[in-house]
């Protein structure tokens, strides 16, 4: 416990105040000086730094307009729609409200993916900050959670048969999988029961988790300190009082810099508020103003923007891509047993583990290997630390190559959620097998590729112009 | 690096091309005139004349159309039919059971119709709309007695016909990809409307905007608050990135 301080009587009735305070709870002053005004952060962060402070921003947002939202919305299969015109007509300001959380979702996502780039380019998971990216992907699995859970909420067409199609996607499951959809739903199809889990999960069980997460996510973070698009270690250099001498308070520096970013921000968040909440259909899609029909099918059904790269490779598995995948895991077990000195039990283990997914590919459903690879490629970005082998950090240092790969690599994904939003075709679906390959491809094959090339001296600091 | 980019950018415009398809009939470009009160007026008493008699618009009050300009009692005096109070939501006269049995289809809920009938490629929801009402031709093999050419089938009568009059589309043989196809090319008018076809089309347009203003009457709220939260953030900017300079400044 620390001591008690006392103070001359003839301070300022400012300074008394936090002198009493920091006598009963110095905990707070201690975290402040933690996590704020003696947080140092490099002073080279550049635009791509704004995005994690951006996802707090937006995380906050829907928490305060989704109290609103609840006040007024009801879950029940018969009310729900009706529940949200009446938010969009009869509450003073609702369609705002409203607006700002089915914006927010999509902003949510749009400054996540930003956030997770930035980490991909310049290397911010990789050692010591591995947890730090552990509790991101967390978070990012638990905002995807939340999403799908809320999105069932409005109670439209999409909301609907979206719901329908994901849970049952769980039916192909082998052995559990029909036992799994129906615990999920809490019935035969998507209704009244699924509705009132999904609000609860979505106010309550999710949103608890994404707080804690994102607690869990800032400790690591200023605990190992944040990387920087150097890729430098900028502890490694400190100054005679022990700060670094690239560090910079993250208040009142960062938070200015903050500040900034937000404006600009809401600048665009509102321009969608205001001047397009459907964003051509696809923040508010537009088959989701007609009420959840259980007997009218949609002809096209497709889920909103954010899951399509991922919904894209849930399509792209059919009986064929299972041929080539069958292929893929053959021919890595020859070239692992082939190419590399292992233990001969190693080498056992591993012919043996190969047939045995063979075996099962060739016995299971293509669909539940869909629902394998659109789980894995959001699992697969847990391992990233220990995928890349990489002897820089940041892009900047890497060869030169890499950087064309990384643009692959982007436009893929891009590629991908595109095809998602459509209907399926002949084309669209070569092309999503393709990049689902790609995919993949690159963090499978990284351990490989991230070796290979001269990379660039890296400097001791780091690099700032002043402002 | 750039150049590798805009290479495959022009790849994805490729994908992209490879997958549009655009069929059927293509919708015209409605007029918008959510923002002029006179045409939401009109729109909304051809709304409550015609389409309230088998729709509904569940979810919109009366007393909302103070929105567009009109006074409580003239709610009351001139577009009450259905109701007695002006709280009251827009219900249709008709019983869902019989309108099933009549038309083979319950007639939808109109009152977010409009937003949900967009299509990406097509248009928005409005143009579906007015394209659809001016679309209706006679056709005797339908137990209505009418059919809709941007439609084919739909279940609704052509209940604006004493507007427009009664009318049969025309078409001409051509040659595509050396087939003989019949190819629309214009309306034959049968018997005339009320109205000349310029003033049906006008009308259509006063209908389908009030269609959409009822599908989200706070839209002209909305544009109107936007353009003060935006010059309000922009000036936020504006200090907050001297404010950032300022603090900035020193760091070496």
């Amino acid at each position: 416990m620390a001591d008690f301080k006392e103070i001359s009587p003839n301070a300022s009735a400012g300074a008394k105040l936090t002198n009493w305070f920091e006598n009963r709870l110095p905990t707070a002053f201690d975290m402040y000086k933690v996590h704020m005004s003696e947080y140092y952060a490099p002073k080279n962060f550049n635009f791509w730094y704004i995005f994690g402070s951006l996802a707090m921003l937006v995380l906050v947002i829907q928490i305060v307009t989704g109290i609103f939202l609840v006040m007024h919305y009801k879950p029940d299969a018969a009310l729900a729609f009706g529940s949200v015109e009446y938010i969009m007509r009869d509450v003073p300001w609702g369609w705002l409200i409203r607006y700002m959380h089915s914006t927010g979702a999509s902003a949510f996502f749009v400054v996540v993916y930003l956030h997770m780039f930035r980490g991909l380019l310049y290397g911010s998971y990789r050692k010591p900050r591995e947890l730090v990216w552990l509790f991101g992907c967390a978070i990012f699995l638990a905002l995807m959670a939340e999403a799908f859970m809320g999105y069932l909420l409005p109670w439209g067409q999409m909301s609907y048969w979206g719901a329908q199609v994901i849970v049952n996607l769980f039916a192909a499951v082998p052995f559990v999988g029909p036992d799994l959809a129906l615990l999920i739903r809490g019935d035969y199809v998507v209704g009244d029961a699924t509705l009132n889990r999904f609000f609860s999960f979505h106010v309550i069980a999710v949103p608890l988790v994404l707080l804690g997460l994102v607690v869990a996510h800032l400790m690591a973070l200023h605990d190992v300190g944040s990387n920087n698009p150097d890729g430098i270690e900028i502890k490694a250099t400190k100054g005679p009082t022990g700060i670094p001498l690239d560090g910079i308070p993250f208040h009142p520096y960062y938070t200015v810099h903050d500040i900034f970013a937000v404006c600009m921000f809401l600048v665009v968040f509102s321009a969608v508020i205001f001047f397009a909440p459907e964003f051509g259909g696809y923040f508010l899609e537009y088959n989701n103003f007609i009420p959840a029909d259980p007997l009218k099918t949609p002809l096209h059904i497709a889920p909103v923007w954010y899951f399509t790269p991922f919904y894209s490779m849930l399509r792209a598995i059919t009986d064929e891509m299972l041929l080539v995948l069958i292929a893929c895991v053959a021919g890595g077990a020859i070239l692992g047993v082939t190419k590399f000195k292992l233990p001969a039990i190693v080498k056992l283990v591993i012919v043996g583990a190969a047939a045995a997914v063979i075996a099962m590919m060739l016995s299971i459903d293509a669909k539940f290997w869909g629902v394998v690879a659109m789980g894995g490629a959001v699992v697969i970005l847990f391992f990233l630390p220990w995928l890349d082998n990489c002897a820089v950090k940041s892009i900047r240092y890497r060869p030169q190559w890499h950087k064309y790969l990384y643009a692959v690599f982007v436009v893929n994904f891009v590629i991908l959620a595109y095809l998602g939003t459509q209907p399926p075709s002949a084309v669209g679906e070569r092309v999503s097998q393709v990049g689902t390959l790609f995919y993949f491809g690159f963090f499978l094959l990284m351990p490989w590729w991230s070796r290979l090339g001269e990379s660039k001296p890296v400097p001791t600091r780091v690099n700032y112009v002043a402002h | 690096m750039k150049k590798i980019f805009l290479t495959l950018l022009a790849a994805m415009g490729f994908v992209v091309g490879a997958q549009a398809n655009t069929g059927g009939f293509p919708w015209d470009k409605a007029p918008d005139r959510t923002s002029d009160m006179a045409a939401l007026q009109n729109g909304a008493k051809l709304f409550v004349n015609y389409c309230l008699n088998c729709h509904s618009a569940a979810f919109m009050r009366f007393n909302r159309l103070k929105d567009i300009g009109l006074t409580e009692q003239q709610i009351k005096d001139n577009l009450l039919f259905t109701t007695e109070k002006v709280g009251e939501t827009m219900k249709s006269a008709i019983d869902p059971r019989q309108a099933k049995e009549w038309f083979g289809a319950n007639p939808p809920d109109l009152t977010v119709l409009a937003r949900s009938r967009s299509a990406q490629g097509q248009g928005t929801g409005a143009d579906y709309l007015y394209t659809y009402m001016r679309t209706f031709y006679v056709d005797d093999t339908k137990a209505t007695g009418w059919n809709n050419l941007a439609f084919p089938n739909i279940a609704m009568p052509h209940v604006l016909w004493e507007l427009q009059g009664k009318r049969s589309p025309v078409y001409e043989t051509a040659t595509e990809h050396g087939q003989q196809v019949q190819v629309f090319k214009g309306w034959e008018q049968l018997t005339p409307g009320t109205l000349t076809p310029q003033e049906y089309d006008h009308a259509m347009g006063d209908l389908v905007s009030y269609l959409q203003w009822m599908s989200e009457p706070a839209v002209n709220t909305r544009v109107r608050v936007g353009m003060g939260v935006i010059a309000f953030l922009l000036l936020m900017t504006f200090f907050a990135w001297r404010l950032n300079a300022a603090f900035w400044k020193d760091v070496k």
